[in-house]
């Protein structure tokens, strides 16, 4: 028997006696007989703490994708990065973590502060003068966006570069099922999206554009091509992008995007198996009115001090109901406290830093494989600054699974990524020989070095 | 060492806290105004450090084609590791937490989060395991993931389960899509979806996005749905019907059973929107009332801890005619598979991918560190422990409602679930102290406020959900908390017009922020 209530035997007859009655049973008066669960819940009775945390032990001992066993080469959206002691420390603090969504802000400056300081951060890395207090992660930010773009241009008609994340758009697929947005995907050749000739393309006049920068395949692409082909159709360009990368490449805002959404892990969340993550989300001022989720204003309290409080409330579901921009209500907040966080710690010098030292791995290592035998590029001489991916001449599972063996987590397979092999983005034979590597700051020479040695084995027949 | 005997006597003679396990945190938060990071910024300063690694330190130009490259640093802060702790700490000092005292925001069961979870979810086995690895190499993951599924499964009744939605409204709106498709697959389009009006707000959000149209019924005088209006607009254009059991009067649908058969004899789907659920654990089951469609709040009912907004996690769980429609890829241990002791036969688990998937809904696998929270949680009270705390967190509830009796109105005076939900309508007509004087007021006495005007359909509305973590001293000091505001405003005396006033800032100007939008220390004027 084990829990975390406090009641004594005493305390719940003298409780019951209160109310009159005799029994916890009778508690329960109001559930028809007939539905009660006869005999209570099947399955283990409780167990004391050390011997659950043994299990659970067990089960993550049962990882060999761990970070402590296999040096991590994989990205795709989820990345390695440094997330230091201090960062960890503040980002736990139980005021922070034990706390809920501000209904009180006389009593939650803490978070709304830092939320506040998180929309000013994600902002200034997008380009965009507003960011809202963010959402479940990279994908749920980019079917909000591209809600948003449709409703702002009228149009339902949603070109999708393929060079966004496949799971990303897998889950705009998903969610077009409700909303009736007619997604069509372009395809892309050599890392760079081909948009449709100027005598329109298929589905009629688009109404939103969506490009990733850099995209999943790690290449930067003219993002300034797609926003000219928005001013020409009055379309809405939404990209993805990526906040590490941001510290040394050009923001998304600065080439005209009207919406910047991204995947906001690399900013001080771990791998985590994939979550929680961090949506980020910046748009125009023209569009804030349309912003979904939470939104952090500054303001004054009665006695003119400076006070944080959500804002423009009129946009959301528990005011709107049906007619809300979104149905987001719980989203992301600690991770946006953690990033706002690691962003203080990295300051203005560390975020370039850490995204040079990315560039920088990645041009060593991609350089070094190329120079193997069984491996070619898959993106031409598209510029890349944090991933990239690779043509092996054996398919990548196999490829990751012999990596395994030599210590590392290879990478991801683009097979894998795109489940099945022809998306657009890479051919049918690329997809299923592509492999799609990661090099953080955290990856040293002598483990690029190994790893250019193991790869090497591992691509041969 | 100290025998029992003398224990005993030392515990008898220290005198007894007036009322033990007070909350009193309201002196403790920090007032005075805290600046932003941009203005404790100088430039130079730092605190980043990086791991030395050899690789080549070519320069960004050689790195990053001038098109592509960023001409102006993205300006941040720039503060010392010492600052960079001092500043979050001071923001911490000024936010209220459930560790800090009793947090009785109705709807949102502000219950207790154990440490064991944090324990679990800083394990480098599974905080360190990058979400697009192979199943060959995440079998313990996997594991863990089939282990969740199969909990949930049992304590709602239900077949199969989505671990994929990160929050609540996530699992409304992937159970709505999975309502379209499951009717699609009849070749059937329907175009609306029922809601009671005392519904989250979630609810009705979640069914436009879902491409339906919003049916509202009425309560009835109990307070649940009212039958007949429910018979009246039940027709084979209804997809299905969204409820919260108990609703969020914290009141049971004791007629489930009869609008099950009504909703299913059109051919539509019980939704289960599983915000309650804390009232009813290891006593009835979703699936055992009729429905084909339910959705959990793991950060509510399985101790997530709430982050100050999220991190939550939304599993939604289905009935045998919907699992195929589940979305993909789903972890599943596979027929044959062996498993002895704590070996694992790297193909035991896989991720498979349901037949008539409606399609991804997370970029990853969900809110994975938060279901290892969940399943914590869930395996330490086991079927037992997960009983109890239905039982206390409905005993406490209710203790409330009868000690609170005379002091509000009770809109609906009989025997609640998990949560009651009282009105400050009287204390406003006689003496102008609003629902919301109340809530500001009692943020001075060191609690956070319930829930205010909700549901929608009661006037001045107090929503109050103790918990079951909260004892006995704990409700009696709220509850004369609560009393003395009343017995306050009946005096005449007006001071909670001026609430909050102990706390970090006083009542906030919030049609200011929406006037002059400041969303960012750059917008500031």
């Amino acid at each position: 028997m084990a829990d975390y209530l406090p009641h004594t035997d005493e305390e719940i007859a003298a409780m019951l006696a209160f109310l009159g009655l005799s029994h916890l049973d009778e508690l329960f008066d109001s559930v028809p007989e007939a539905l009660r669960l006869a005999g209570g819940l099947r399955f283990a009775e409780g167990a004391p703490e050390p011997d659950v945390l043994a299990h659970i032990e067990q089960l993550a001992d049962a990882n060999r994708a761990r970070g402590d066993r296999l040096v991590c080469f994989a990205g795709g959206g989820a990345y390695d990065h440094e997330v230091p002691p201090v960062v960890r420390a503040l980002a736990g603090r139980s005021e922070f973590v034990t706390s809920y969504t501000p209904y009180q802000p006389e009593v939650a400056q803490g978070v709304l502060q830092a939320v506040f300081e998180f929309q000013t951060m994600v902002a200034r890395l997008a380009g965009l003068p507003v960011a809202n207090a963010s959402l479940y992660d990279g994908s749920n930010a980019l079917v909000e966006a591209v809600n948003l773009g449709v409703a702002a241009s009228g149009r339902r008609t949603v070109w999708v570069s393929t060079g966004v994340h496949p799971h990303w758009r897998a889950v705009l697929a998903t969610f077009a099922a409700g909303t009736g947005h007619e997604l069509i995907e372009i395809p892309l050749h050599e890392g760079q999206t081909v948009w449709p000739g100027d005598d329109g393309g298929p589905g009629g006049t688009p109404g939103v554009l969506v490009a990733g920068y850099p995209n999943y395949l790690g290449c930067l692409e003219d993002l300034g091509e797609a926003r000219r082909r928005c001013d020409g159709y009055g379309a809405m360009l939404v990209a993805t992008a990526d906040p590490v990368a941001a510290g040394i490449v050009r923001s998304p805002g600065d080439w005209g995007a009207d919406v910047v959404v991204g995947e906001g892990q690399p900013l001080g969340t771990g791998l985590g198996f994939g979550g929680p993550y961090l949506g980020l989300f910046a748009c125009t001022m023209a569009q804030v009115r349309r912003l979904p989720g939470r939104l952090v204003g500054e303001t004054v309290d009665t006695e003119g001090r400076r006070a944080y409080v959500t804002t423009l409330r009129a946009r959301e579901q528990d005011i709107r109901r049906e007619k809300a921009t979104s149905n987001v209500c719980t989203n992301q907040t600690l991770m946006a406290v953690t990033a706002a966080i690691q962003l203080g710690w990295l300051g203005t010098a560390g975020l370039a830093e850490v995204a040079l030292r990315c560039a920088r791995g990645t041009r060593y290592l991609r350089e070094a494989l190329l120079e193997l035998d069984g491996v070619s590029p898959l993106t031409g001489n598209s510029p890349v600054v944090r991933e990239f991916a690779l043509r092996c001449a054996v398919p990548a599972p196999v490829v990751i699974e012999r990596m395994a063996d030599q210590g590392f987590l290879a990478g991801l397979a683009l097979s894998d990524l795109i489940g099945g092999d022809d998306d657009g983005s890479v051919s049918p034979d690329d997809a299923s020989h592509g492999l799609l590597v990661a090099v953080t700051e955290r990856r040293t020479r002598a483990e690029l070095d190994a790893y250019v040695a193991a790869l090497d084995k591992a691509v041969r027949g | 060492m100290t025998s029992e005997t003398d224990a005993k006597q030392i515990a008898d003679a220290a005198p007894r806290p007036a009322a033990g396990g007070r909350a009193a945190s309201a002196p403790l938060l920090g007032r005075a105004t805290e600046p932003t990071i941009f203005e404790l910024s100088q430039p130079g300063r730092r605190s980043v450090q990086l791991l030395t690694t050899g690789v080549p330190e070519w320069p960004v130009d050689e790195l990053v084609p001038v098109e592509h490259r960023r001409d102006v640093p993205v300006r941040l802060a720039e503060v010392s590791e010492r600052d960079l702790v001092g500043h979050f700490t001071r923001l911490s000092h000024r936010q209220f937490s459930v560790d800090l005292g009793a947090y009785p925001l109705g709807s949102c069961t502000m219950k207790y989060n154990p440490k064991i979870c944090d324990a679990v979810a800083v394990l480098p086995g599974l905080a360190a395991v990058h979400p697009g690895a192979p199943a060959s190499l995440t079998q313990g993951w996997l594991s863990l993931l089939v282990e969740l599924e199969e909990v949930l499964c049992a304590i709602t009744g239900m077949a199969a389960a989505t671990l994929q939605p990160a929050a609540g409204a996530a699992g409304e709106l992937t159970g709505l899509l999975l309502m379209r498709a499951f009717h699609a697959a009849n070749g059937e389009q329907r175009h609306r979806v029922i809601i009671p009006d005392s519904a989250h707000g979630t609810n009705p959000a979640s069914v436009t996005l879902g491409g339906y149209e919003v049916t509202t019924v009425p309560s009835d005088e109990r307070g649940c749905v009212d039958m007949g209006a429910l018979r009246e607009v039940l027709d084979t254009d209804v997809a299905g019907i969204m409820l919260t059991n108990p609703n969020t009067l914290g009141l049971f649908e004791e007629e489930i059973a009869e609008i099950a058969a009504a909703v299913h004899e059109v051919g539509g789907l019980l939704y289960y929107d599983g915000a309650n659920l804390n009232a009813i654990l290891g006593v009835v089951r979703p699936g055992d009332m009729g429905f084909d469609i339910v959705h959990m709040n793991l950060h509510k009912t399985f101790a997530t801890p709430h982050g100050g907004g999220g991190p939550g996690a939304g599993p939604v769980a289905v009935s045998e005619r919907l699992v195929d429609f589940l979305p993909g890829p789903r972890p599943v241990r596979r027929l044959g598979g062996v498993s002895e002791g704590n070996t694992f036969s790297p193909s035991e688990f896989a991720w498979v991918e349901p037949s008539r998937s409606i399609g991804r809904v997370h970029s990853w696998h969900g809110n994975a560190l938060v279901l290892a929270r969940a399943l914590t949680y869930i395996l330490v009270h086991g079927s037992d422990g997960l009983q109890r705390v239905a039982e206390r967190a409905v005993l406490n509830a209710n203790w409330l409602r009868v000690r609170l009796a005379g002091v509000f109105d009770v809109p609906f005076d009989r025997p609640c679930m998990h949560e009651v939900v009282l009105s400050a309508s009287t204390l406003r007509k006689e003496h102008s102290v609003k629902a919301l004087d109340v809530a500001k007021r009692l943020l001075e006495e060191g609690f956070h406020s319930p829930t205010v005007y909700f549901p929608l359909i009661v006037d001045e509305a107090l929503m109050i959900e103790p918990t079951e973590t909260e004892s006995l001293q704990t409700l009696e000091a709220l509850a004369d908390a609560l009393e003395a505001i009343v017995v306050e405003a009946r005096s005449g005396d007006q001071s909670a017009w001026a609430a909050p006033r102990t706390t970090p800032v006083s009542r906030i100007d919030e049609a200011r922020a929406a006037r002059t939008l400041v969303a960012t220390f750059d917008a500031r004027r």
